[in-house]
C-alpha cells in the first residue's frame, strides 16, 4: 500500500502547457505515472504530450475522471486554482508554486476546508509512491519502493533523506513533502498520521525545520497514539539566527518555541528517535529498525 | 519587508487609522521647520524626535526623545541625525540613523489618564487565520509581558469569510477595559487597522502603544510594519519604501543576482540547493567544528555563472576560511554543477584564496566526482554528506 498517491491515480497538471508544468509533466510521464491531461484557460482542446487540455478543472475530471491534480500555477493566480480544483472535486491537491501571498493562502485554506479534498503544500516538492507515481518535482531515481515513510517540509533535504535510505538497503513507502510555507494544506501530523495508518509503512522519518509548530504537534500526536511505529526526526536550521527567514517563508525562528532546540526536545519527550546530524538519517533508520 | 515607522503609520492613516501625526527631516533645519509646520497644523508646543530605523527598541539606545522647544529640536535631531543607534535588536555597532520623525506630542494632560495599549495584528499559522493580539499593557516589551501576565493577553481570530466583525471590535475595547468616547473610538480604531492590514498585505502589524489620551482618543503612537514580500507585485507603491541602507549590503547584492543569502557572523561558508538541506548544511558545519558564515541557496539552477556569482558573494565576507558547497543533485545533473565549479573556479582565479570542499550528490554524482579530481584544482571532493562534513573539520585544523 501507499498513501495520496499511487499507480491508480488519475493525475491532471493546472498550468500544463508552461515550461515548468510541461518539464516535469514530461518527467513524470516518462516515470510511469498516470498523467490524463491537463488545464490551461484558454488553451482548452489542444493537445500537449499527448494529451488532452482542458479550460477549466470541473471539464478535465469530468472528461478524465482525474482525482489528483499538480499545480505549477504562477504566485499570483495559484490560489484561485486550488480553489478551482478543491470545487471540481479533485481529492489531493499537490501545489508546488511557490511565493503565493498569505493572504491569498488565507482565503485557499478556508475554502477548501469543508470541501472533501486534500491539499498537500504549496512551496513543495509533491509527493512519490516509488514505483507507482511521482506527483511532483522530485528526482525518482533517488526513491526505491520500501517500507520507510516520509514526511518533510523541504525539497533537497528529502532527496537527501531518501538517499540515505536507499543506500542502508532500504526503500520508501510514500514521501510527502508539505511544503516550506506559513500556510500548507496537509500538516506534519496529519502526514504522520497517514503513514501511521499505511500498513506497509514500518518506519516514518520526519523532517522539520524552524519555524511554526508543527514537528511538534506530530510529536504529541504520535505519542497520544502510543508510538505504534518508530519515528526518526530531524529538525533543520539549529545555528539560524532569530528573526530571519530562511529561504523557506516558514522557516522563522519568532520565539523560544519555534527554534530547532525547542523542537527537538519536545520530539525526545514523545518518543521520536532524534538525530542531530543531517548525515545520519539513513543509519538511524536502519538502526532502529533492527532494534 | 521591513519599513520606517513614519513609513508604517502613512499606510495606517490612509485606511483611516488615527495615528501620532508626524514629518519627516533628515536633518536639524528640516527638524526646526518640520516642527513649526507640525504645531501650526497640531497645534502641539512639545515634539517628539524619533529615529527611523529598522529595529526595535529605539527608545531604550536614545533614539526617541521629547523636545519642548524648537532649540531643543534643532539640538536632538542634530545628535540624533548621523548617530549610530545601538538598541536591543541591533548588532553591537548599531545602525546608522539617516532620519528622523518629528512627532507631536500625545501625552498632553486632560480630563482623563492616558493609557498605553499593546495591539498586533499577524496570523496564527496553527489555524491559518489571522488574530489580533492585544493587552492593556502597552508600552513595554510583550515578550516579558507573555512571561509574567500572560493572562493580561487576549486574541481575536478572524474568520476570513466575514473579516471582523463588530462583535469582535467590542469584545476588544471591553477587554481592554474602555468606556464612552475611548470605547467607541477604540471599536473604530480596531476596525480601520484590521482593514488596513488586509488590504495592505501586511504580514504583520505591531503597535506599541496605542494610547488613549487624556482626551478619549486612541492612536497609534508606534507602527511597526511588516509587508508580505509575496505581495508586492500588487502594491508597487510599497515596494518603494524599501530602503536598502537598512539591508546588509552583501545580502541587497545576492538579491540583485537572484540568490538567497543570509549573512552570519561564522568562519565557513556554504553553497547548497534548496532552503532546508541549506540550513542542514549550516548545521553540519557546527557539528564539524566550524560556524556557518551564510545561509545560501542557489536554487534549482546551479549553472556556472550562479555558482560563479554564489563564491563571489561568499569572498566578500572576510571571516571565511573555507567554503563547503553542497549540492544534490536530482533534475540537475552533477557533473554539469562540477563543470560549472570549474568554470566558476577559473574564472575567479586568485580570488579564490580559502579551501574550498564540494560534496556532490545524486544524479551522475561519480562523474562530477572525478571531473573535480582531475582538473587540478585544489578543491576537496566528497560525495556522502558526512564525508563532506569530515573535510571541512580537516581544512579547519
Amino acid at each position: 500500500m501507499s498513501v495520496l498517491v499511487n499507480k491508480n491515480s488519475k493525475i491532471i497538471v493546472q498550468g500544463f502547457t508552461g515550461s515548468e508544468g510541461t518539464f516535469h509533466a514530461e518527467q513524470m510521464i516518462e516515470y510511469g505515472t498516470n498523467v490524463v491531461g491537463g488545464v490551461t484557460p484558454g488553451k482548452g482542446g489542444q493537445k500537449h504530450l499527448d494529451r488532452p487540455v482542458f479550460n477549466t478543472v470541473a471539464d478535465a475530471v469530468k472528461e478524465t475522471g482525474a482525482d489528483v491534480s499538480l499545480i505549477f500555477v504562477p504566485p499570483a493566480f495559484a490560489a484561485d486554482a486550488i480553489m478551482e480544483a478543491a470545487d471540481a472535486g479533485i481529492k489531493v491537491i499537490i501545489t508546488i508554486t511557490e511565493g503565493i501571498p498569505v493572504a491569498d493562502m488565507v482565503k485557499a485554506s478556508n475554502y477548501i476546508k469543508n470541501k472533501d479534498t486534500r491539499l498537500v503544500g504549496p512551496n513543495c516538492p509533491g509527493v512519490i509512491t516509488p514505483g507507482e507515481a511521482k506527483v511532483g518535482i522530485m528526482p525518482g531515481f533517488v526513491f526505491k519502493k520500501g517500507n520507510v515513510g516520509i514526511v518533510s517540509k523541504s525539497g533537497t533535504l528529502t532527496y537527501e533523506a531518501a538517499d540515505q535510505v536507499v543506500k542502508q538497503g532500504l526503500g520508501i513507502t510514500t514521501a510527502i513533502g508539505i511544503g516550506g510555507d506559513p500556510i500548507i494544506g496537509t500538516t506534519t501530523k496529519e502526514a504522520v498520521e497517514l503513514l501511521m495508518n499505511d500498513d506497509d509503512t514500518e518506519i516514518i522519518v520526519m523532517i522539520g525545520e524552524i519555524g511554526g509548530q508543527l514537528e511538534a504537534d506530530a510529536a504529541q500526536w504520535v505519542k497520544e497514539n502510543g508510538n505504534r511505529k518508530p519515528v526518526i526526526g530531524f529538525i533543520a536550521g539549529e545555528t539560524a539566527p532569530a528573526g530571519r527567514t530562511m529561504g523557506h517563508a516558514g522557516a522563522i525562528v519568532g520565539g523560544s518555541e519555534d527554534t530547532a532546540q525547542a523542537k527537538k526536545k519536545i520530539l525526545k519527550e514523545n518518543g521520536i528517535h532524534v538525530v542531530d546530524s543531517p548525515a545520519e538519517i539513513g543509519k538511524k533508520v536502519a538502526e532502529v529498525l533492527k532494534g | 519587508m521591513n519599513i520606517h515607522e513614519y513609513q508604517g503609520k502613512e499606510i495606517l492613516n490612509s485606511f483611516g487609522v488615527r495615528i501620532q501625526r508626524g514629518i519627516v527631516a533628515h536633518n536639524a533645519t528640516e527638524a526646526v521647520n518640520a516642527a513649526k509646520e507640525l504645531t501650526e497644523q497640531t497645534g502641539t508646543g512639545w515634539h517628539v524626535i524619533k529615529a527611523q530605523v529598522h529595529a526595535g527598541g529605539r527608545g531604550k539606545g536614545g533614539g526617541v526623545k521629547l523636545a519642548k522647544n524648537l532649540k531643543e529640536v534643532e539640538e536632538i535631531a542634530g545628535d540624533i541625525i548621523g548617530m549610530n543607534l545601538v538598541t536591543p535588536q541591533t548588532s553591537a555597532e548599531g545602525k546608522k540613523v539617516h532620519q528622523v520623525l518629528v512627532a507631536e506630542d500625545v501625552y498632553y494632560p486632560g480630563d482623563s489618564e492616558t493609557s498605553e495599549i499593546y495591539m498586533s495584528v499577524l496570523l496564527n499559522r496553527a489555524t491559518g487565520r489571522n488574530m489580533i493580539m492585544y493587552s492593556t499593557e502597552g508600552g513595554v516589551d510583550i515578550e516579558s509581558v507573555a512571561e509574567k501576565t500572560p493572562h493580561l493577553i487576549f486574541n481575536e481570530e478572524i474568520d476570513p469569510t466575514v473579516g471582523l466583525l463588530p462583535f469582535q471590535a467590542r469584545r476588544i475595547a471591553f477587554n481592554l477595559g474602555l468606556s464612552g468616547t475611548a470605547f467607541k473610538e477604540m471599536v473604530k480604531f480596531v476596525t480601520a487597522l484590521y482593514t488596513a492590514f488586509e488590504k495592505s498585505d501586511s504580514s504583520l502589524f505591531e503597535i506599541n502603544p496605542v494610547l488613549k489620551t487624556s482626551d478619549d482618543k486612541i492612536l497609534a503612537v508606534d507602527a511597526k510594519v511588516t509587508l508580505d514580500d509575496n505581495a508586492l507585485f500588487r502594491h508597487k507603491d510599497y515596494a518603494e519604501m524599501r530602503d536598502i541602507r537598512e539591508e546588509n549590503p552583501t545580502e541587497v547584492e545576492a538579491k540583485e543576482v537572484g540568490l538567497n543569502y543570509v549573512d552570519l557572523d561564522g568562519n565557513v561558508g556554504c553553497m547548497v540547493n534548496g532552503a532546508g538541506l541549506a540550513m542542514a548544511t549550516m548545521d553540519l558545519i557546527k557539528q564539524a567544528g566550524g560556524e556557518p558564515a551564510n545561509f545560501l541557496d542557489v536554487g534549482g539552477t546551479a549553472d556556472a555563472k550562479r555558482v560563479e556569482e554564489a563564491f563571489r558573494i561568499i569572498l566578500k565576507d572576510e571571516k571565511v576560511e573555507a567554503i563547503l558547497v553542497n549540492i544534490f543533485g536530482g533534475i540537475v545533473r552533477c557533473d554539469r554543477v562540477a563543470q560549472g565549479i570549474v568554470d566558476a573556479y577559473k574564472n575567479l582565479g586568485d580570488k579564490i584564496n580559502v579551501p574550498i570542499i564540494v560534496r556532490l550528490q545524486g544524479t551522475n554524482a561519480d562523474i562530477a566526482k572525478e571531473l573535480i579530481d582531475n582538473s587540478g584544482l585544489k578543491i576537496h571532493s566528497a560525495v556522502e554528506f558526512q564525508e563532506a562534513a569530515d573535510k571541512v573539520q580537516e581544512v579547519l585544523s
